[in-house]
């Protein structure tokens, strides 16, 4: 066992696990964030996204280890109040079927968004690669389109 | 967005419970407003076990089927308040545990929950409306029919007296309960027919707990398990001294069938599993895809002693055909790999089984719990959390007898989780099959013989008999040849529908290009068959199947083609549902590109008009994705697709630009919607490639490396 202190939504947590204890398990067993989630454990779904500083990982694969000062934002981070325009788009579009992958899509975007404010179709294809099994697609896309002209209008 | 609850911890649900007297739940930001004082001495009114409203106007209606992604959790309710008359945006929705007494049939399949609840749900909102009614013409001292209701208010015309339904909560509990009431006309509808949003759209959106997987609970550990690594293989024995060395481990414990291991997290759970060293012993064969294949081929041969349907004579119409057109159809074993794996709570202790955890049969849950501990049904207790998808594997109550049991050995509360290889090594998957047709066509270049001879395995009646073109062809004749394997297999959402409709609707393509018809002007020309001169039974709504072929025709502008651009059709019936879809394709570097499907439905009334479209949009997202990427096979018993790397999933990139939906306007009962569009989806993506390049696809995963 070994004791880590990682920032995660912008308070510092100071966790004793083993040290290849991937983030995903410290978030949800040792921090209770279960917001995000486990999907594949491979790196492969996306259904643990979350974001480092403003870029997304993922968590199943990113050992507690190598976290060490970088900033962690969980989707139970990313608003005081479930505003974030990205939250509000998907809530618009209505995208969610079972929703258990989508707060994984959700960090996606967000970092999607950050780096192209204008993402266009082939943009969401290359940045969007998280696996929703109900299929959600088409209003995924369309979710991260309004959250993209939304933001605009927001700033 | 919408507030609904969240997974209540026990003891809170048991404190609100018993507060309110019985029957009644309120959300988490509501409870923070109610004092427990108030709460106390509320007189509540709850006609029956789907609504309540208290004095203070909380008006709370109850979801009583297991979510999984297919939206009843929203659409059930909206039912209730359509008939009760309240403003949507005020009502708490609450997901109901399972109480067979209270709520009946409560499961998630075969696209049943509206078609079986659609009219008694909505006449427990209408029996609450007329009591209301009752109490407020009571205290007004005028005739009831003198009074209307408008969104959560009594009104009296003639006085302009108008009550609430938290001021009428008390007196309309002592009304008497109606025998009879009369349902609102589908043209009053405020809310059916709506897009109304998910009702958990804000606790899925903020990651709140709402999922199996997010249960936590005091004393819990956290629990994985070693199950045999093939089909046809049992647990001989296993060596645990690694997995105890490993911290946070703190038992290891062994059922018949599994060793578990259990500890203070989920990795100290896995580490300390892999960590076992398990032996295995053979039980029975260990079969191959490749077994199963050469199988297949070997046994659509084969004319069956009992035909599943058999109009006229096809096999004379063959031999008498001036032409046979012959194909032979192929479809892989799917896993259902829902993206929440595996998993459930299970507190077993003192003859009792606390349980919590996705199922979409909690009632089976509940029996085959009890049965396995040896204890009755009512000592087992179950509560419902959203569900991570289901797809047809929560049909099976394994997760929640493996829980228990291992619950039981280890007296303590556990939660089992399957990592994702765990799920695809363990599923009961989609059989695959092999489908051979043979069509006859005559002097007059007419469809006059059919004969198909399916098999697949553990299916006995994978043909599908009563499908059209049944009824519309003068020789018909299908067989089923079932293969009995150990492999276990199941329900997979919209079973046998989602293999054979792939044959099927991509061989009458064929046929409509043998005859050099037209595919939807064939399609409509064999209904007209099927009504004028039908042969044998007809099992479908001809006029039905029109409505949504010639809607998706009107759609997709069907016989115009934008160069570059090839059009692929399909329709097709299931769970009462008429489908009909064309897919637009361009072929890019010999990969299709899908750029847009167009889907027509009849389903009856539309109930929530967002979440139908997105049902339909995904279930052709489903269908493609599965008919295009995924495959599932056995060597020596052993699955060998682990995870999402060698198991591929649809993803963004191939997924269709835009899927546009259409319901056909009725008033008639909702029919199924969970399932009947995917079936038709991989012949339309197939048909629409064979018009790009003329390359007819008669095996899936068609883009398998």
């Amino acid at each position: 066992m070994a004791s880590y202190t990682i920032t995660v939504n912008n308070k510092k947590h100071t966790v004793d696990v083993l040290p290849d204890t991937p983030l995903l398990w410290v978030l949800r067993d040792e921090l209770n964030l279960v917001g995000t989630k486990y999907g594949c454990g491979i790196a492969q779904c996306g259904a643990c996204t979350v974001l480092m500083n403003d870029n997304a990982i993922r968590a199943c694969s990113y050992p507690v280890s190598a976290v060490g000062t970088n900033k962690i934002t969980t989707i139970e981070g990313l608003s005081e109040n479930g505003d974030h325009p990205v939250q509000k788009a998907w809530d618009e579009m209505d995208v969610p079927q079972c929703g258990y992958c989508q707060s994984g899509q959700v960090m996606a975007a967000v970092a999607l968004l950050k780096r192209k404010p204008n993402p266009t179709d082939e943009d969401i294809n290359a940045a969007m690669s998280n696996i929703c099994r109900c299929g959600t697609y088409v209003r995924i896309r369309k979710a991260v389109h309004l959250a993209s002209q939304s933001s605009k209008q927001g700033s | 967005m919408k507030q609904s609850t969240t997974n209540i911890s026990r003891r809170n649900f048991l404190k609100i419970t018993s507060l309110a007297g019985g029957g009644m739940l309120l959300g988490f930001e509501l409870l923070a407003n109610a004092t427990a004082e108030t709460m106390a001495d509320s007189p509540l009114f709850a006609p029956n076990a789907y609504l309540s409203i208290d004095p203070k106007g909380i008006i709370t209606l109850m979801a009583p089927n297991p979510e999984i992604g297919q939206g009843v959790k929203t659409a059930l309710p909206m039912l209730l308040a359509e008939e009760l008359d309240v403003d949507w945006n005020k009502v708490v929705i609450n997901q109901a545990d399972f109480d067979k007494e209270k709520y009946g049939n409560q499961s998630a399949g075969g696209s049943g929950a509206i078609r079986s609840r659609y009219e008694p749900i909505r006449k427990a909102g209408a029996v609450a409306r007329h009591m209301l009614i009752a109490a407020a013409a009571a205290t007004w001292n005028v005739p009831a029919d003198e009074c209307t209701t408008e969104n959560g208010y009594v009104l009296h015309k003639g006085s302009g007296k108008k009550l609430s339904y938290g001021e009428l909560a008390g007196k309309s509990a002592t009304m008497p309960v109606p025998d009879n009431v009369k349902l609102k006309d589908p043209k009053d509808f405020k809310i059916i027919g709506k897009r109304i949003k998910n009702v958990d759209n804000k606790g899925i959106l903020t990651g709140k707990p709402l999922f199996g997987i997010d249960t936590r609970r005091e004393g819990m550990l956290y629990c994985m398990v070693s199950r045999p690594p093939a089909f046809g293989k049992k647990l001989k024995s296993y060596d645990d001294t690694e997995t105890r060395k490993i911290p946070g481990v703190k038992n290891v414990v062994r059922t018949d069938h599994v060793v578990a291991v259990l500890a203070t997290n989920t990795w100290a759970a896995k580490k300390g599993r892999d960590a076992l060293k398990v032996e295995w012993e053979d039980t029975g064969k260990l079969e191959s895809t490749t077994d199963h294949i050469a199988a297949f081929r070997n046994l659509i041969q084969q004319k069956s002693d009992k035909p599943d349907r058999n109009d006229g004579d096809a096999e004379k119409a063959l031999m008498n055909a001036k032409k046979v057109i012959e194909s032979i159809y192929e479809v892989p074993v799917l896993s259902h790999a829902p993206m929440e794996p595996i998993n459930f709570f299970a507190d077993v202790r003192d003859g009792k089984a606390d349980l919590y955890g996705p199922t979409q049969v909690p009632g089976r849950a509940i029996a085959d719990v009890a049965k396995a501990l040896g204890i009755v049904e009512a000592n087992v207790t179950l509560g419902l959390p959203r569900q991570g998808g289901g797809f047809g594997r929560k049909l099976r109550s394994d997760n929640a007898v493996e829980a228990a049991l291992i619950s039981s050995v280890a007296r303590a509360p556990i939660q089992m989780l399957w990592t994702r290889e765990d799920d695809m090594q363990g599923d009961f998957y989609r059989p695959n099959g092999m489908y051979r047709y043979r069509a006859a066509i005559n002097n007059d270049n007419e469809l006059d013989g059919w004969y198909l001879i399916a098999a697949a395995l553990n299916a006995g009646r994978a043909a599908a008999a009563d499908n059209f073109p049944a009824g519309a062809i003068a020789n018909y004749r299908t067989d089923s040849q079932g293969l009995t394997s150990n492999i276990q297999t199941g329900p997979w959402r919209a079973p046998t529908h989602n293999a054979i409709a792939f044959a099927e609707q991509s061989f009458l393509d064929e046929i409509a290009h043998e005859l050099k018809k037209d595919p939807v002007a064939f399609r409509l020309e064999l209904l007209d068959k099927a009504k004028n001169n039908p042969v044998g039974k007809v099992n479908y709504n001809i006029d039905k199947f029109k409505s949504v072929i010639d809607l998706v025709a009107k759609m997709s502008n069907w016989g115009k083609n934008t160069p570059g651009r090839y059009k692929g059709f399909a329709a097709y019936y299931s769970f009462n549902t008429y489908v009909a879809e064309v897919a637009e394709i361009s072929m890019q570097n010999g990969k299709p590109k899908v750029h847009k499907v167009y889907c027509a439905v009849n389903c009856g009334q539309v109930v929530n008009l967002s979440g139908a479209e997105n049902q339909v949009q995904g279930a052709i997202v489903d269908g493609l994705g599965h008919a295009w990427f995924t495959e599932i096979t056995f060597d020596k018993g052993a699955v060998q697709q682990k995870n999402f790397n060698t198991y591929k999933m649809m993803r963004m990139q191939d997924a269709p630009l835009d899927v546009e939906v259409q319901f056909v306007e009725t008033n008639e009962a909702p029919t199924g919607l969970g399932e009947p569009a995917l079936p038709p989806i991989a012949a339309v993506v197939c048909n629409a490639i064979f018009a790009a390049t003329g390359k007819r696809i008669r095996k899936i995963p068609f883009g398998k490396a």
